[in-house]
């Protein structure tokens, strides 16, 4: 790959913050002369030139992976990327390079090292659960402590706990075979958590399930992962999975990693034509969240301001409601201007009393596909907040239909526009106020 | 025979691999006369005493324990017919010969499996064994049986001893094979996981690798047994006892209600022997976890 897309830091990835796994320069080639194919690599040869000397898998692969950080690794199959996660771990030693976990490098470490670290650091997810079948699910949970060494009650404890966190408490005793896909799978997520390691690597974890099956195991790992802040490594074909789990996203083709970054900065600013190729029938509703399609409402009213100014406002900016807020940008509630205007009228003073606080907010960090119900339920924009419960935005029912759009004009300019005019910041938002208020 | 030399003669000297082999024989024989005596001394104690502990009792206490161990490991069907099947060879008067020739096949079983199991273990661990391992096998299940009886009656001289060795490297070969197939079969992914976790390889082998390859290695045993029960009624030929000597006895008279009785007496004692191994597979648990439904 390109020096630049393997090293460029990502803006969210903390600086000075130690990387829980680190990447540097990578090869993998299997086949009779491996250090012969990476020279060659190196020189420049394409995969196909190095052929005769081995198939290679990985070809110059370099990132960080941030602790706490879901790192996910994205390609078809043959890119190239069960190889690179399994180099993560030591299932595969690296033809050059180095893979450093915390502080130990596995492209050196001898077999005792590294089965310590396996048992300690870093721990798996396999694509078809790999759990023995002849193993009640307790003891398949409790195997990893099993090999550290733990006593049998301490250890049954600690798999029930990770049986329990994974929704499976009172499955302990049947066998594997007796489970759905799904449940044995969360039997393998269970034993990866009860190894209680830093590093989770998932090779494909949820492809082998049923879609709804999947998605559901999908809202359940950001659940633990949110409650845990494990360092989550994970592998999928699945562009959409990708991008709904991935704080950041590696795509690779071919043993390179093509391009590392956000799922909106590979969306909106594909590297080449194969990730824009790939990316152009990702399901957007789920990778798009509210912040990258909302507005600046073009009228805002204070809480302590009256409606006479109010109504004004409104009348300027030819829209039939505004949102309120407080001095900090707290949304309060919704004023019409139906309201408003008599209250001119009758001489009101404060705006406070007029105020509908029943409005529909939802955070930025929504994806659009959540936003359709709220959307269907109310007649104006919906409000945007963020973690304070301050307004950044508005998403008109215009807009959010526009952002279905995939780009289909040539040049894709869509989604820059749509991605660059998405996050005002928070600060900056002015007083204006909700446009087109009730077209049903 | 002066045609033929003449024939090929021009083209290809008489190699003469037969006569090596003998000359190869005798040098062993000459030379590790003591250890073969050790062996040979070895053998004959242990089938001596497994064939005391099967004639000695009468005969409807031992048909009671094998019928019990059948109806342990499967079932009352397999019990009661294993019972009616005894009792018919101690009414064809072959209970003795059918328990000499259970003590061979258990003894030829156990030392092939003792040695086939972990062979086949090494050779799924370790591609160069398995690359000599292979060959060597073919050569000896297409090999006619009963030339393995050759060198063993020449360094073992006839009993019951020449016919076990013959038997064990009869039987030896799907032992090797099931066992090599059945680890080799396991997930990768299981394996990988056991790794994954930081498991040694020999505790991989220990709880991942045997366990589930446990029901083909199981059906290797099953094929053992059958191939030793085979190979100790041709060992007749070499007086190794047992329903061997019937039958081989049978044929030289041209006896048919003999033979006939000798040949159901085998007959009977292989179902008994396949079904109950077949039976034991079906209790591995892997087996039976696999089998376990909602």
């Amino acid at each position: 790959m390109t020096a630049d897309t393997s090293t460029t830091p990502t803006p969210d990835q903390p600086a000075g913050v130690a990387p829980a796994v680190s990447v540097r320069g990578v090869y993998k080639v299997f086949g009779p002369k491996p250090a012969e194919a990476v020279r060659r690599l190196r020189a420049g040869a394409s995969r196909d030139e190095v052929k005769n000397l081995g198939t290679a898998a990985v070809i110059d692969a370099s990132f960080d992976v941030a602790p706490g950080e879901i790192f996910v690794v994205m390609g078809l199959s043959g890119s190239g990327k069960s190889t690179l996660i399994r180099m993560l771990n030591g299932l595969w030693t690296p033809s050059a390079g180095d893979v450093v976990l915390g502080d130990a490098n596995l492209a050196t470490v001898d077999g005792k090292r590294l089965r310590e670290l396996r048992r300690t650091r870093v721990s798996m997810v396999f694509q078809h659960f790999a759990l023995l079948p002849h193993r009640s699910v307790l003891d398949n949970a409790a195997y990893p402590l099993e090999i550290q060494g733990i006593g049998k009650a301490e250890r049954q404890r600690r798999a029930s706990e990770a049986l329990d966190m994974v929704g499976l408490g009172g499955w302990a005793e049947s066998l594997p075979s007796q489970l759905s896909g799904g449940m044995r799978q969360r039997v393998g997520l269970a034993r990866a958590l009860a190894a209680d390691t830093d590093v989770l690597l998932m090779d494909e974890a949820f492809s082998a399930l049923d879609p709804l099956i999947r998605s559901e195991m999908q809202e359940q790992l950001l659940e633990l992962q949110a409650k845990l802040g494990k360092t989550i490594i994970f592998i999928t074909h699945d562009l959409n999975e990708a991008m709904h789990l991935g704080d950041r996203i590696a795509v690779m083709r071919d043993g390179r990693i093509v391009q590392i970054g956000t799922a909106e900065q590979i969306l909106s600013d594909p590297a080449n034509d194969y990730v824009e190729k790939f990316v152009a029938d990702v399901d957007r509703s789920r990778v798009l969240t509210a912040a990258s399609v909302m507005q600046r409402p073009r009228v805002t009213l204070s809480i302590g301001s009256g409606p006479r100014l109010a109504a004004r406002e409104m009348r300027d900016a030819d829209v039939t409601s505004a949102y309120v807020v407080d001095r900090t940008r707290v949304l309060k509630g919704l004023v019409h201007a139906e309201a408003a205007v008599p209250a001119v009228r009758e001489g009101v003073e404060k705006l406070e009393g007029l105020v509908d606080p029943d409005v529909v907010a939802v955070h930025q960090d929504t994806p659009l596909a959540e936003l359709f119900a709220p959307a269907a339920g109310t007649s104006v924009p919906l409000a945007v907040v963020d973690d304070g419960g301050r307004l950044v935005g508005i998403v008109p029912r215009v807009t959010l239909l526009e952002a279905m759009a995939p780009a289909d004009n040539g040049d894709g300019s869509d989604d820059a526009e749509v991605a660059d005019g998405t996050a005002p910041d928070g600060a900056a938002v002015e007083t204006t106020a909700p446009t087109e208020g009730a077209p049903a | 025979m002066i045609a033929t030399a003449s024939d090929t003669g021009t083209f290809v000297p008489r190699v003469e691999l037969g006569a090596w082999v003998e000359s190869a024989i005798d040098w062993m024989t000459d030379t590790f006369d003591p250890v073969f005596d050790a062996v040979k001394t070895f053998f004959e104690s242990i089938y001596d005493g497994l064939e005391w502990v099967l004639s000695t009792p009468p005969f409807f206490v031992v048909a009671l324990v094998l019928a019990a161990l059948a109806f342990w490991v499967k079932g009352w069907k397999l019990g009661v017919g294993t019972l009616l099947g005894f009792c018919l060879v101690a009414g064809m008067n072959q209970w003795d010969n059918a328990m000499e020739s259970l003590a061979l096949v258990i003894l030829a079983s156990a030392v092939a499996l003792l040695l086939g199991i972990p062979l086949g273990i090494w050779a799924a661990r370790n591609a160069h064994v398995s690359r000599v391992v292979r060959p060597v096998l073919d050569f000896m299940q297409t090999m006619p049986a009963f030339v393995y009886l050759i060198p063993t009656v020449v360094i073992f001289l006839t009993g019951p001893v020449p016919g076990i060795i013959a038997t064990v490297i009869f039987a030896i070969a799907p032992g090797v094979r099931f066992t090599e197939l059945g680890i080799r079969q396991v997930d990768a992914e299981v394996v990988e996981a056991g790794r994954a976790f930081g498991s040694t390889d020999r505790r991989i082998l220990r709880q991942i690798q045997i366990p589930l390859a446990m029901p083909t290695i199981m059906a290797g045993i099953n094929q053992v047994i059958m191939l030793a029960l085979s190979m100790v009624v041709i060992s007749g030929m070499v007086g190794a006892g047992g329903l061997g000597n019937d039958v081989v006895a049978a044929l030289q008279r041209v006896d048919v209600a003999l033979g006939f009785e000798a040949g159901l007496a085998v007959v009977i004692l292989a179902i008994f022997l396949d079904r109950v191994t077949a039976a034991l597979a079906d209790r591995a648990p892997v087996a039976k976890a696999l089998r376990a439904t909602r």
